[in-house]
């Protein structure tokens, strides 16, 4: 159907940063979700506005805005880190990596909140039998909280994966060759961005009908046992 | 980190003056897109699949794919074909503005479409049978009961979904018009200084968000008033 | 210290080389015949001959990162790269910035407009300008218009809009103005008016401070201009030099 001039290798190569990008940025977000939860549902107010301050900011802030900042603006905080660590010598994000940080940044937001709301379904009484049990907290959390809060989680957090997978594109403004930049870069060559933007439109589509299945038959996983179920 | 502060005051102007396109192409894409989502989600639920069919293709795509592409697809890819160069169309598609309109209303139709479609579909059943028990039909039943009560479901999600154009709209600098993100960009080509400038467009675009949110609040409480507990 | 530990390894592994043995060149790869990347995803052109001239000549191993024109001074000072070998004009306004070795071929401005069609040179405000963003030519077409002129991120994006019809009037460095009116795209469009002689010259950016590189690299360029090899790579891409 399409004549890729011989850039198709090129595509399939972005497509796989594309994809690694998005596994990067979803664990990170996974990880600063859960802990952004747990800091908003914390009786410690420090943690809570670190917490409020964090979502609030990723809530408002454009995505390709935070991909410049955190590519360009990172270098003298790291640098910072680095020399209380012990090294001398200059650090900096690559763009990979200023992605991944960029787009885990912004799920974690959204993610913190998907966690909270499925925390606090879980019943009261649970935790207070946990406790009665004389579980502590960390494995009350990770008994009771956690196997129950995350099915709670699934719809919503598939479908900010989905929104993850589509920022990735905008890592391509810093230079980092995933499938919409390896687009371009066949455009300059060819002369025919219609047909490599539609490519990569094809392409983002089928990523997003992969996800959307898997994101099912995960919610049906997890639903198993439960009353209603149909498995 | 020390900052240029000097540099930041004296960007603000411009910045500004990008904000103020920034808020125009969002206005403009929201309500055309609203205006567009409504005869969409009506057919979404339609019982006939053909017609389910059609905006069922235009959301999926629209909201399956990157904006960023659609963006390019739309300013860059159409100009590849001489009949689109040589059609009546090409003095609009071919302004950077309109094309960002244009994208950008398809943009948040899409969104708003299926937003629609859930709170139409959540209407209580027994709220549309009575209206038909009343003799309403058709245009009048929508009209009169189902959008109005569809529009106060929805409300907190397109609320959202507003806050979310605002922050794609970002994506307007990419196709050399001046919005905020694009006058920082025009800015930093000046003045070498990422994050001040950064800085201060982002601080720009919080404000609106915070305006925005607290506004929507507002208006939610007042809409939603009759949902409220009584406090007298 | 088990945090710090992991913090090490999270820093090492998500960040570039430490300890760079090797010279990285930062370049923008849109930018032909000097800067551009092919089929085989790997940067070429004549900055890019240019640049592994220099680096065999000092017995360096270079290294290239691509980076949009408009984040590449930023990139630089970020250290993202140690230099830049991008067709930069040298400038007064970018010599506050960053440094600049000894020039490494000469520029000046063109405009760029459909063959026959009618461009009042005199008074360009009529017309709908196009440049690049950050480049000499932005500043001279805004300069002419104002915030009128269109400022794309790549020069590959004005030459689509200019074959588009969107402007009519690219303003545009010369030498790669010729090279694109050479090409299949550039047939039926022309040079229009005089060159624009600004006296530019294209140097390698380094940053300020950086001078024991900043005198290898001129020590170099001195050794390739004088050994014939640049002459080599001039002639690769113009038929006239371009020193």
């Amino acid at each position: 159907m399409f004549d890729l001039h011989g850039f198709g290798d090129q595509l399939l190569l972005g497509l796989g940063m594309t994809l690694k990008v998005a596994a990067g940025g979803l664990v990170l977000g996974l990880v600063l979700g859960l802990l952004g939860a747990t800091a908003k549902l914390s009786r410690a107010k420090p943690l809570y506005w670190l917490a409020a301050t964090y979502t609030t900011l990723m809530r408002g802030l454009p995505e390709l805005l935070v991909v410049l900042i955190i590519y360009f603006g990172t270098a003298g905080l790291l640098t910072r880190i680095a020399g209380w660590l012990g090294h001398d010598g200059y650090v900096e994000l690559s763009p990979y990596a200023a992605g991944i940080v960029a787009l885990g940044l912004a799920f974690g937001a959204y993610a913190t909140e998907v966690f909270r709301g499925a925390i606090q379904a879980i019943p009261a009484g649970q935790i207070e039998a946990a406790r009665a049990c004389g579980m502590g907290r960390l494995r009350i959390f990770l008994r009771i909280t956690l196997p129950q809060a995350w099915r709670v989680a699934l719809p919503g957090l598939g479908n900010l994966f989905q929104v993850l997978v589509k920022d990735t594109s905008l890592i391509s403004v810093i230079g980092l060759e995933e499938l919409m930049r390896k687009s371009q870069i066949a455009i300059a060559n060819t002369k025919e961005p219609f047909t490599f933007y539609f490519a990569a439109a094809l392409v983002y589509l089928a990523i997003t009908v992969i996800v959307m299945l898997g994101q099912h038959r995960a919610e049906r996983w997890a639903a198993r046992g439960q009353p209603g179920s149909t498995t | 980190m020390n900052l240029e502060w000097g540099v930041m005051l004296e960007s603000l102007p411009r910045l500004l003056q990008g904000t103020l396109l920034t808020l125009e192409l969002v206005a403009l894409a929201l309500v055309a897109g609203g205006l567009l989502s409504v005869p969409l989600a009506m057919l979404r639920v339609s019982s006939n699949p053909v017609l389910r069919a059609l905006p069922l293709a235009y959301t999926f795509f629209f909201r399956g794919t990157p904006l960023l592409v659609q963006l390019f697809l739309f300013y860059y890819g159409l100009a590849q074909f001489e009949v689109v160069r040589e059609s009546i169309f090409w003095p609009i598609v071919r302004e950077a503005y309109w094309s960002a309109l244009i994208v950008f209303t398809l943009n948040t139709g899409a969104y708003t479409t299926e937003i629609l479609r859930g709170a139409i579909q959540a209407v209580p059943h027994g709220e549309v049978e009575a209206a038909r028990a009343m003799g309403m039909s058709g245009g009048t039943l929508y009209r009169r009961i189902v959008l109005p009560r569809a529009y106060r479901i929805a409300l907190p999600a397109y609320g959202n979904e507003i806050i979310l154009m605002l922050k794609a709209s970002a994506l307007a600098s990419t196709i050399t018009l001046l919005d905020l993100t694009g006058m920082a960009r025009t800015v930093i080509a000046k003045t070498y200084l990422p994050v001040e400038i950064f800085l201060v467009a982002g601080a720009i675009y919080l404000a609106l968000t915070f305006l925005l949110v607290n506004g929507f609040r507002l208006l939610e409480r007042r809409v939603l008033r009759f949902q409220q507990p009584r406090t007298a | 210290m088990p945090h710090r530990l992991t913090l090490t390894l999270l820093l090492v592994l998500f960040t570039g080389p430490l300890f760079a043995e090797t010279l990285r060149i930062g370049t923008e790869g849109a930018y032909p015949p000097f800067n551009t990347i092919g089929k085989d995803g790997q940067v070429a052109g004549f900055d890019i001959d240019v640049a592994r001239a220099l680096c065999e000549r000092m017995n360096a191993e270079c290294t290239f990162v691509t980076q949009d024109w408009d984040g590449i001074i930023p990139g630089l000072l970020a250290r993202k790269y140690d230099a830049i070998v991008a067709s930069m004009s040298i400038t007064e306004e970018r010599k506050r910035a960053v440094a600049f070795t000894d020039p490494y071929y000469s520029n000046s401005l063109s405009l760029i407009a459909k063959a026959g069609a009618k461009i009042d040179t005199a008074n360009l405000a009529k017309h709908a300008l196009g440049a690049q963003r950050a480049t000499i030519a932005a500043d001279h077409a805004t300069e002419l218009v104002g915030d009128d002129a269109k400022l794309y991120d790549t020069q590959e994006n004005a030459y689509l809009d200019l074959g588009a019809g969107r402007i009519d009037v690219l303003v545009t460095d010369t030498l790669p103005g010729y090279d694109w009116l050479q090409s299949p795209q550039g047939q039926g469009y022309a040079f229009v008016g005089d060159k624009i002689d600004i006296d530019d010259k294209i140097g390698i950016a380094l940053r300020k401070g950086d001078d024991g590189l900043r005198q290898r690299l001129n020590a170099a360029l001195k050794a390739i201009v004088d050994d014939g090899t640049y002459a080599k790579i001039n002639a690769k891409y113009f038929p006239f030099s371009i020193y």
